[in-house]
């Protein structure tokens, strides 16, 4: 009992933590461009996602 | 432009090769202000296809004057171009010598994006809360007790809370809607089914009880919204697609003022009785009479005719015409909201009513579905009350028969399979509007089909180059690659490529042709009147097409016979159509003579010839009125009000924006197939729909039983649940495999490349 005192308090961190993190990366924009995200890889001097 | 095979985009190389680069007034006109001095411009660019091409066009937007920087977006091909200053750079033109063809696209913020935004992170929050709930309730399923069960319980409760009121807002929003306004849909039950739910299961764990539904209700939103969020996601891109088209009406046009002041003025302020001036190449913005210039007008938008008009001051004219040759100086005669475009979208507005008739599928199955439901949820718990007179038993088993019965398969059952059958039209080039238009195309029995533009292609084809002395055809070509008249660029078409021939001085005479003088001898390539002087042919010869001549020194060398090219397989098309049980009607705005011989040449057996835009409508609400459900298949300005007028409309990508507008679906290459085939898959799809609700029906057969008699546990009604979404889903799926071989895809590809070229002359 002790242990799921803070283990689920962990878990469910960790879980809203990834779900920050995609929530972030909506609104900054990253899933604007998919297709292009996929080919400027192969671009070099322009790995900076403007706002 | 190296790397880049030709994609459906060059389809639409059709449309836009006749048109001109947006002037600098123009763009500033669409461009929106960042503040700071700063301005965004979009641009809408169909080329873009690879990294190469974001490199080239980036760096080279980025090295003009005063621009700040460029964002290419792959996805929507479109560019973003910062800038600042009050000069505007020349970006259309740079990116022009890149060989990257590139229209304004009005930048709004539209409140679609909003909604997808929205969509994606509930469907982001349901998720994080269903597969944490999922873990615990797995727990309590295996075995977890006391103490320990009840702080699951809680922890679940707690993780819900968010997910309802983020997730499920959605919902409950569009079920207080329907209510309010007196209505059922489909959000009904959803939103009642998961209150109850989430308001039980909190109950059972302030008393704590066993069962808990809380996994139920917040996966019962999770897979909803995930339904809703692919149906979503393929409108917006069939909707992005069709706005992404080169647009058609003048965005403004050069107001000459009194004192010989030029002013680029937006259309909206255009007032009867001022001067414009309208380039070759740019579009009438209002209806008004031409003073000064002579020029050829297309009017196969405007008004169905395929041979372009002649015109010379004192004739009026009508917006939304294209000016081919020369440059006209016009005097306004309407305001814009009085002009033959707005007039059109009167008619469509007007006309719009029958549509609006129509009820999904879904919501006339909720519409049945929901009362039954509730209905059945009451009985139930008055038949508990009456046979046990346990409050607490009766309200849980009530509560159960309603999250058994939330109808989540059904919820998936219609958007599923609309969602996969888009994405085989998207694969095809063709673009749907929404979900009621494939359920409309599916139940068609006549249809009707415009002539010019939709049926022919709208532009001449040469058909003696047969006949011709190769020579003859050589300097007619070289000639013609000089014009933008439709004529010319059938002839140009015949040019032998690296053109040896060197004209010392070509000069255009709109209205007449094209002269060039070439070591002493006069060449002239135009109508047969002004060309041959010298010949006493008289008037304007006997064929349809006026006859187009090429002289030397007054000398006919030769003469050119057009007829207006049908589109590519619309005689099968047209066969597939009657095959299916849907006989083919051909409505225009061109002469008898020249809708005779394409009825003919199609082997359509009525048509209606010479009908104003109004004589259109009038026609489609006949039939309409006799019980038939009609499509109208059309591009032109006057073809729209009959588009929104009839039951389903389908489009080409070329056609007019309003067209394209009023359309449910557009199709992008240039192959008709594309119409027999929305209508096979359309019809296929209406199929599985109701399969799906079958089984979800089946599916309450069995489960309702199991719920009313009080035996379904939370882990049972989990079960039941994903068992029926996936199997919904594993049916929609079929529709991939059912129509994968179409023989039209082959022939249009190829048809592509040759227009590609052509357009590229």
């Amino acid at each position: 009992m002790t242990t799921l005192a803070y283990l689920i308090p962990g878990t469910l961190l960790l879980g809203a933590l990834g779900l920050s993190g995609f929530l972030w990366a909506l609104k900054s924009g990253q899933y604007e461009d998919l297709d292009g995200a996929a080919e400027r890889i192969l671009l070099d001097h322009n790995d900076k996602p403007e706002g | 432009m190296s790397c880049c095979a030709p994609g459906a985009e060059m389809a639409l190389d059709l449309g836009s090769a006749a048109s001109v680069l947006p002037s600098s007034q123009e763009i500033r006109l669409a461009s929106r202000s960042l503040g700071d001095d700063l301005r965004q411009t979009d641009l809408s660019v169909p080329m873009v296809h690879c990294a190469a091409c974001i490199r080239t066009i980036e760096t080279a937007l980025a090295k003009l004057d005063n621009v700040e920087g460029a964002r290419v977006n792959l996805s929507t091909k479109r560019v973003a171009v910062r800038w600042r200053g009050d000069k505007v750079p020349p970006f259309v033109a740079s990116l022009g010598r890149l060989g990257y063809e590139a229209h304004l696209f009005a930048a709004e913020i539209d409140k679609n994006d909003k909604t997808l935004a929205e969509l994606i992170r509930a469907v982001a929050v349901a998720g994080f809360a269903a597969g944490n709930i999922m873990l615990l309730s797995v727990s309590v399923w295996s075995g977890a007790e006391g103490a320990t069960r009840d702080l699951f319980h809680w922890v679940s409760a707690l993780i819900a809370i968010p997910a309802l009121a983020f997730a499920g807002g959605i919902f409950f929003r569009s079920a207080w809607n329907a209510l309010r306004h007196g209505r059922m849909n489909m959000d009904v039950p959803i939103a009642v089914g998961v209150s109850l739910a989430y308001a039980m299961s909190l109950y059972e764990t302030i008393n704590h009880g066993d069962h808990a539904y809380f996994d139920a209700s917040v996966s019962l939103l999770f897979f909803l919204l995930i339904g809703r969020t692919l149906d979503h996601v393929m409108r917006e891109r069939a909707r992005t697609a069709v706005k992404g088209l080169s647009q058609l009406a003048a965005r403004g046009a050069m107001v000459l003022r009194g004192d010989g002041a030029r002013h680029y003025l937006p259309v909206g302020e255009i007032e009867p009785g001022m001067r414009l001036l309208i380039a070759a190449g740019e579009r009438i913005p209002v209806d008004g009479k031409i003073i000064q210039g002579a020029s050829d007008l297309d009017c196969s938008l405007a008004s169905g005719e395929s041979t372009p008009k002649n015109v010379a001051p004192g004739e009026v004219v009508q917006a939304g015409v294209l000016n081919l040759t020369g440059p006209l100086t016009i005097e306004a005669m309407a305001a814009v909201k009085d002009s033959f475009l707005a007039e059109m979208v009167r008619l469509m507005e007007a006309a719009e009513g029958g549509r609006a008739h129509y009820r999904r599928i879904a919501d006339r199955v909720s519409a049945l579905y929901a009362p039954m439901v509730h209905l059945t949820a009451f009985v139930t718990f008055l038949g508990w009350i009456v046979a046990t007179g346990d409050w607490h038993r009766a309200t849980t088993i009530a509560i159960a028969v309603l999250i058994i019965t939330c109808p989540c398969a059904l919820g998936l059952a219609v958007p599923i399979v609309q969602v996969v059958a888009a994405r085989r039209l998207f694969e095809n080039g063709i673009m749907v509007k929404d979900g009621s238009a494939m359920e409309r195309l599916a139940s068609v029995d006549i249809a009707v089909f415009d002539k010019t533009g939709t049926l022919t292609l709208g532009q001449p084809r040469l058909v003696n180059a047969g006949s011709i002395d190769p020579g003859m055809l050589a300097v007619a070509g070289g000639m013609a690659a000089h014009s933008r008249h439709p004529f010319s660029k059938a002839i140009a078409g015949f040019a032998i490529p690296g053109g040896q021939l060197k004209f010392d001085a070509v000069t255009e005479h709109p209205g007449f042709g094209i002269e060039a003088t070439d070591a002493g001898s006069t060449w002239r390539l135009g109508r047969r009147g002004w060309a041959g002087w010298k010949t006493r042919t008289g008037g304007e010869g006997k064929h349809g097409y006026g006859g187009t001549v090429l002289t030397r020194n007054g000398m006919i060398a030769a003469c050119f016979v057009f007829e207006d090219a049908l589109r590519a397989d619309a005689r099968a098309a047209i066969d597939q159509l009657s095959d299916a049980g849907v006989p083919v009607e051909m409505l225009s705005g061109d002469t008898a003579a020249a809708c005779a011989e394409v009825a003919k040449s199609l082997g359509v057996d009525d048509f209606v010839p010479c009908l104003l835009p109004s004589g259109k409508l009038e026609r489609i609400e006949t039939l309409a009125k006799v019980g038939h459900k009609v499509l109208m298949v059309g591009d032109g300005l006057n073809d729209t009000p009959a588009l929104s007028a009839a039951h389903v409309s389908i489009a080409p990508a070329t056609a007019a924006d309003v067209g394209r507008n009023a359309a449910d679906f557009v199709f992008l290459r240039e192959s008709l197939l594309a119409v027999p085939l929305a209508l096979d898959i359309s019809r296929k799809a209406g199929n599985l729909i109701r399969q799906n609700i079958a089984i979800a029906i089946v599916y309450n057969a069995v489960a309702v039983p199991i719920a009313i008699s009080g035996h379904v546990t939370p882990l049972i009604a989990a079960i039941a649940m994903s068992a029926s979404s996936l199997l919904v889903i594993g049916n929609a799926l079929r529709l991939e495999g059912f129509v994968r071989h179409t023989p039209a895809e082959t022939v249009a590809d190829d048809r592509h490349s040759n227009n590609g070229g052509w357009a590229q002359l």
